[in-house]
């Protein structure tokens, strides 16, 4: 009976929290679908917000660039992040694991303002380079992490025996290994998609002037105030991460516990 | 000797990369804290040749870091940022446990679906939840005139809610709650129920087995989640930029307009390295206590 009454007092406490993170979420995609310039009471449905977000050559320009950016780096970062999770889950590489495990732990804003003066420093000019290097950069320990985890508790025999059957190490590596981990591989390559698409830390230090990603969009538009067209772009960017993302956890479910 | 080759040529170019892009940027900007800022931003020549003389003389100082250490400002924005670091994750904290708790207790056929729940709205770029909370504390919102109203009918004046330092810690809270929830749940899960049970069995309360069994034992999901929350946290400049006014600004800012708009990249610098190597140290301490008292604690029992 007293146990009965504590998850009550859980399930309570849980329901508020889960109230917390998505009240806010729900009133914004609500309020995209509102027949009014600002967020104050509801008029009646429309889409015409979604209409004069398609129409807006700027904003749209700058999504098509984070997405042409979020593919570019998370590629790499897959390549990259894959080789070093097969190696870490292999071998004990400690300068390595700092290397992937600090950036993760560090805040952005000291990953973005030093960036910005490494590229300076060195007169790399600021632009779509300098975005896609420093996305590239802070993916690779997601997924790194993605890998090794699928990799976790793998048998590493099957490797073994492809070469004691006379496969080189890169057919092994190739052919045996890479289709053994691949969920875990597109799984951090969605991750790392996400990652560099919602970026906004890194991509404002990075940028220099002229070049545009959505976040830095939208958060030129929030300076300004609220309006609806700010709605509807953030309600397809959250219908967008929600199917990454549930595709992503369908693929490695380990990898969120 | 095989193992060796295989084991460079995985991990030399990930290295490479890294180094390139993580570690020399970081050693770069210690050193830059260094340096001495440029009449135009940036820094000076760090090596300058007397015209006549023909003398070498090297541009460094302790200049940045002792104004840094001594600007009354700069203290005061830090303090400021560690306050509501420090309070954004307590409420994440008092916030997360009981839904960490719940869905460690559920059903495991619903536990895949409330996890993905929590991590959706962590995975929408950040600046739409903010954005979400302009909305509802904004001027004309329901919540800010329900809160006036109530304000009010008790006699005193009317306030913003949006703009202000208590927008600033919501939002704070509401970005980095997953960050809380995902690492506690990860170590409430693996609890032992029969632990909970024996206490029971034994003439604990409700109360008592969580305080001396779960409360202890989920000291690592604690630590974990309080470090995902305070590190980020204290360098947020967007949130105090959109949500707060000019007595909530916080380092974050101060950081930001040194790099981006005055252009003095030494006290930028070590404004930088001074709030990372702050919040990393205090993460540690936290955890090196915690871990000595929760272990004695744990050991006498």
């Amino acid at each position: 009976m007293q146990t009965n009454k504590l998850s009550k007092l859980l399930v309570f406490g849980g329901i508020v929290t889960f109230l917390f993170l998505y009240i806010p979420l729900v009133v914004l995609i609500l309020y995209s679908f509102n027949d009014s310039r600002i967020n104050v009471g509801w008029v009646g449905f429309t889409l015409k917000w979604y209409q004069v977000l398609f129409a807006d050559q700027q904003l749209v320009a700058a999504a098509l660039n984070s997405l042409l950016i979020a593919v570019i780096a998370s590629t790499v970062s897959v390549i990259l992040g894959t080789m070093a999770g097969v190696a870490l889950h292999r071998y004990k590489i400690p300068f390595l694991t700092a290397l992937v495990m600090v950036p993760v732990a560090a805040p952005e804003l000291l990953v973005g303002v030093s960036l910005l003066l490494f590229f300076l420093l060195i007169n790399f000019t600021l632009g779509y380079a300098s975005i896609i290097l420093a996305h590239t950069a802070f993916c690779i320990s997601f997924v790194t992490i993605a890998v090794k985890s699928r990799m976790f508790g793998m048998d590493d025999s099957i490797i073994d025996a492809a070469r004691d059957l006379g496969a080189s190490p890169l057919k092994a590596f190739c052919l045996v290994l890479i289709p053994s981990i691949l969920p875990g591989i597109i799984a951090g390559w969605l991750m790392a998609f996400t990652l560099s698409l919602d970026d906004f830390v890194i991509t404002f230090f990075t940028a220099g002037v002229g070049s545009s990603t959505l976040p830095l969009a939208i958060y030129s538009m929030l300076k300004m105030g609220v309006t609806p067209e700010i709605n509807a772009a953030s309600t397809i960017i959250i219908l967008f991460t929600l199917i990454l993302t549930s595709i992503a956890t369908k693929l490695s479910p380990q990898l969120f516990k | 000797m095989f193992k060796l080759t295989e084991k460079y040529s995985l991990s030399l170019a990930p290295i490479v990369y890294l180094i390139l892009l993580f570690l020399l940027p970081t050693i770069i900007m210690v050193f830059v804290a260094f340096r001495i800022p440029g009449s135009y931003g940036g820094v000076e020549p760090l090596i300058v040749k007397g015209a006549s003389s023909g003398h070498i003389t090297i541009n460094m100082s302790l200049d940045s870091i002792k104004f840094a250490l001594s600007s009354k400002f700069i203290w005061q924005l830090f303090l400021r940022s560690m306050v509501y670091s420090i309070i954004t994750t307590l409420c994440c904290l008092g916030l997360s446990y009981p839904l960490a708790m719940m869905v460690a207790k559920s059903n495991k056929k619903y536990r895949d679906i409330l996890l993905l729940l929590v991590i959706i709205p962590f995975w929408s770029c950040f600046l739409i939840r903010v954005y979400a909370w302009m909305i509802i504390l904004g001027p004309q919102s329901a919540v800010n005139h329900a809160i006036n109203y109530l304000i009010e009918s008790f006699g005193f004046a009317a306030v913003n809610l949006l703009y202000s330092p208590v927008a600033v810690i919501i939002c704070l809270v509401y970005i980095n709650l997953p960050f809380m929830i995902l690492p506690l749940y990860a170590n409430l899960e693996k609890h032992d129920e029969a632990l909970i049970e024996a206490s029971r069995d034994l003439g604990a309360s409700r109360w008592q087995s969580f305080w001396k069994i779960t409360l202890p034992l989920s000291m690592p999901g604690i630590l974990a989640g309080g470090a995902l929350v305070f590190i980020p946290s204290i360098g947020m400049f967007v949130v105090p930029e959109l949500v707060g006014n000019n007595c909530s600004l916080m380092i974050g800012n101060l950081i930001k307009q040194q790099f981006l708009q005055t252009m003095n990249w030494p006290l930028g610098s070590v404004t930088a390295i001074v709030m990372t190597v702050s919040v990393l140290a205090i993460s540690a301490l936290v955890g090196v206590i915690a871990s000595r008292t929760g272990g004695l604690r744990y050991a006498n029992k």
